[in-house]
């Protein structure tokens, strides 16, 4: 075995991205599509952080880490408070049959 | 010598004051105060007026003579050479002729009190008399021929107003209508003269434009001057004064009603009777006397003028004083019997003895007044009947009117007690005596004298038709006499018929000329030299023993025709000769002839007129309003469907494309979810080989 490179995160981060893509489109359920979008988040820093760590040296991508994960936070927060009022209002969080904003 | 005299203008502007006091307020103080309020203003202010001309006549006399009073105003029109002052001036003719009106109108205003009393238009009636004081004082006290003819004109509207003064009623509305364009006809002569004699005194045309020879006024005593440098001009090969005399005397027909426009006269009998006596018979109608008098320096120029006015007023005389016999309305005597003595004034002023056609107008003013107004009364009596057949023996109840209107009838009847005669005999021996004209003076003479006759004769029918007799009863009541403000004035009148006589004492007589004719002589000046037939004192004396005859005998037949209504042979001459009867009582049907011909014919022309303005004139504006229609039609189609389908397409694609567009908006959040990602994948595949195409 070879010691692990770069290659290896970005290929365990393009695989994360495509699951969570898959997640995102396939699940109607919306806590299981915030959970595809948090897989997307994170191999995005997944990526970043490898890119930090292989690239030139400087630190610019682990920051940008930590900006994704406060980012991600607040974003859980936000998406839960949607999910909470629209299972409030429609009665049910799946996506499918929430269509009343169509044109 | 010209006295400078401050106060002349307040004459005319009082009675103007009150015109306007009480037509602006008189409804309101009427209706607040009662009818005391408005006929104390309007009846007070003539008399200060009254007082304004005495005392402008006692300066006169003061002064040497040949003066004049003159207030100068302000400059009216100046254009280059052409002056004309508002001013008034104030010599004998227009002195005797401001007391005239200012003294008889003031009476009639007092006489109007009772009168008008109870009319529901009481102030209107007294705003318009006293616009018409206004108005004739500044015909008489106007100080050229300009102002003179603002006057003119404001005294036949003036005459118009008060002609038509009960309006409601159709015929006076017609009558009042009827004296004004009567009197336009002659006030056309008047402007028409006035323009000529305007050309006459003016300069030349040459060929750098026309050229203002010598002095231009327009000024009475400048005027005659002036008018000998116009006397050798002619005009259509008519001596140019002559032509303007003629054009003058038919303004004087129209507005002192002579043959042929004394149509309107009559008729104009329907106005109140205060209106009839002032108006009608007193002041108005002898504008156009003083009119010729005033010229009278133009007049000595022209015989041919001169014959014509006095043929005319002989005429006239005559021919009104025929129809005067046969008529029953007391005011449509008393009518002809003015447009009868107007044309003795004419006789007067036309065989060159000016002062005895004022002398006349003097006297007349206060005869036909008392007569006027005595009718009046006995109208007021009979409550507003007319007819003389239906009146009789009002004499018992009715003395003060009855008496007074007897001394009026012997004044102008010619008896010598009385004023009326001094002036007609005046006016019949110069006219006999007259050399001026071209025709022998006997022939005006003579149809003054039949004239004089007939004059006796109707006036004492209607008098003896209207006071003796069997008393006539109105509503089973006899007739009362009036209230004192009426007959007062009656009393006055006849009082002043009287005095007037000791003014004009024949020559004859006294061996010296009369008082009248030495005051007007510095007026008259020109007419001073007119020759004279030359008859003696022996024809004078022979021609007034023959006036008097005239006039005794007119009475005699009056009295055993009509005295105490008794006689059957009135009736029986109307059954002899009906024909005759029948064209004199319908005034020769002059009124017929005149529809027929002269108003017919205004009447085809002006149906013309309104043929071609309904045919062809609307025809044009009604075409120009099809074509801009049509114009507007087609303008429309182009905007509803070119311009309206272009911006109605570009909002139809809009629509119907975002109608398509909105099925991809589902609400769904997978579909946005699989757009975005497809599309991000399309981005970056496009990029990617995009970018292999250009590296």
């Amino acid at each position: 075995m070879s010691t692990i490179g770069l290659q290896h995160y970005l290929f365990i981060s393009a695989l994360l991205f495509s699951l969570g893509i898959v997640c995102v489109l396939t699940r109607r359920h919306a806590v299981a599509i915030l959970i595809g979008i948090e897989l997307i988040l994170n191999s995005a820093s997944l990526n970043m952080i490898a890119f930090s760590r292989f690239g030139q040296g400087n630190i610019q991508g682990s920051v940008f880490v930590l900006f994704i994960i406060v980012l991600a936070a607040a974003e859980a927060v936000v998406a839960l408070a949607m999910i909470l009022a629209l299972q409030k209002r429609m009665k049910t969080i799946e996506v499918d049959k929430t269509n009343s904003l169509k044109g | 010598m010209i006295q400078e005299c401050n106060f002349l203008w307040l004459i005319p502007f009082l009675p103007l004051v009150g015109a306007f006091i009480n037509g602006s307020m008189g409804y309101h103080l009427h209706k607040r105060l009662g009818e005391k309020i408005n006929h104390s203003i309007s009846v007070i202010l003539p008399w200060a007026s009254c007082f304004l001309a005495f005392w402008a006549f006692f300066q006169l006399r003061s002064l040497p003579e040949g003066s004049i009073l003159v207030n100068h105003l302000w400059t009216w029109v100046a254009v280059g050479a052409f002056h004309v002052d508002l001013a008034f001036s104030v010599d004998p003719l227009s002195s005797m002729m401001i007391l005239i009106v200012t003294f008889v109108g003031s009476l009639i205003h007092v006489y109007s009190i009772g009168y008008m009393h109870g009319d529901k238009s009481y102030w209107r009636f007294f705003c318009y008399l006293n616009l018409f004081m206004f108005a004739m004082l500044m015909l008489v006290l106007g100080d050229n021929l300009l102002l003179m003819f603002v006057g003119w004109e404001g005294v036949g509207l003036c005459s118009y107003l008060l002609i038509g003064f009960w309006y409601e009623d159709l015929n006076n509305a017609r009558a009042g209508m009827k004296a004004f364009v009567v009197n336009r006809v002659g006030d056309f002569g008047f402007l028409v003269g006035f323009f000529i004699l305007f050309w006459s005194l003016g300069g030349v045309w040459n060929e750098t434009g026309y050229q203002i020879t010598g002095n231009f006024s327009l000024t009475f005593r400048e005027l005659g001057g002036m008018i000998e440098a116009a006397s050798q001009k002619q005009l259509w090969g008519v001596p140019v004064l002559t032509l303007v005399g003629l054009f003058f005397f038919i303004g004087a027909t129209g507005k002192s009603a002579q043959i042929p426009l004394y149509v309107w006269l009559p008729d104009a009998m329907a106005g109140p009777t205060p209106v009839s006596a002032l108006i009608h018979a007193a002041t108005m109608v002898t504008a156009g006397v003083y009119m010729v008098a005033r010229m009278n320096f133009l007049f000595v120029l022209s015989p041919t003028a001169m014959t014509v006015v006095a043929l005319v007023g002989a005429a006239t005389a005559l021919f009104a004083a025929t129809i005067g016999c046969f008529q029953h309305d007391i005011k449509k005597v008393l009518a002809y019997s003015t447009v009868s003595q107007l044309g003795y004034m004419f006789i007067g002023v036309g065989v060159g003895a000016f002062w005895a056609g004022s002398y006349h107008l003097l006297t007349h003013a206060f005869f036909k007044a008392c007569l006027f107004l005595g009718a009046g009364s006995v109208i007021l009596a009979m409550h507003h009947e007319q007819d003389m057949r239906k009146m009789g023996g009002l004499g018992k109840t009715m003395p003060i009117t009855r008496w007074t209107y007897w001394f009026a009838c012997v004044a102008i009847a010619g008896f010598p007690i009385a004023s009326g005669f001094y002036s007609k005999d005046e006016i019949l021996w110069k006219a006999f005596n007259s050399g001026t004209l071209l025709i022998p003076g006997w022939i005006p003479w003579l149809m003054g004298f039949l004239a004089a006759g007939l004059t006796s004769f109707y006036m004492w029918r209607s008098y003896f038709m209207t006071f003796t007799g069997p008393t006539a009863l109105v509503h089973g009541h006899e007739p009362e006499e009036q209230k004192p403000v009426v007959t007062w004035v009656l009393a006055v009148l006849a009082a002043g018929a009287g005095v007037l006589l000791f003014i004009g004492l024949p020559h004859l007589w006294m061996h010296t000329p009369s008082a009248i004719e030495q005051f007007l002589s510095p007026v008259f000046s020109a007419a001073s030299n007119l020759p004279v037939a030359g008859f003696g004192h022996g024809a004078e004396w022979g021609l007034m023993a023959a006036s008097v005859a005239v006039a005794v005998l007119g009475l005699m037949v009056a009295w055993w025709l009509y005295r105490g209504r008794k006689s059957e042979v009135p009736g029986r001459i109307l059954e002899r000769f009906p024909g005759i009867h029948r064209v004199v009582y319908n005034k020769y049907y002059v009124d017929e002839i005149y529809h027929a011909t002269a108003v017919s014919g205004f009447l085809s022309i002006s149906r013309i007129s309104n043929w071609f303005d309904v045919v062809i004139i609307d025809g044009i504006v009604n075409a120009v309003g099809l074509f801009t229609r049509v114009l507007a039609w087609i303008d429309g189609v182009i905007d509803t469907y070119l311009v309206d389908g272009m911006v109605n397409l570009v909002g139809w694609t809009v629509k119907n494309t975002g109608m398509r567009l909105r099925r991809i908006q589902t609400g769904r959040l997978p579909t946005y979810l699989t757009g975005l990602v497809f599309g991000i994948v399309l981005i970056l595949v496009l990029v990617r080989f995009l970018m292999d195409t250009t590296s």
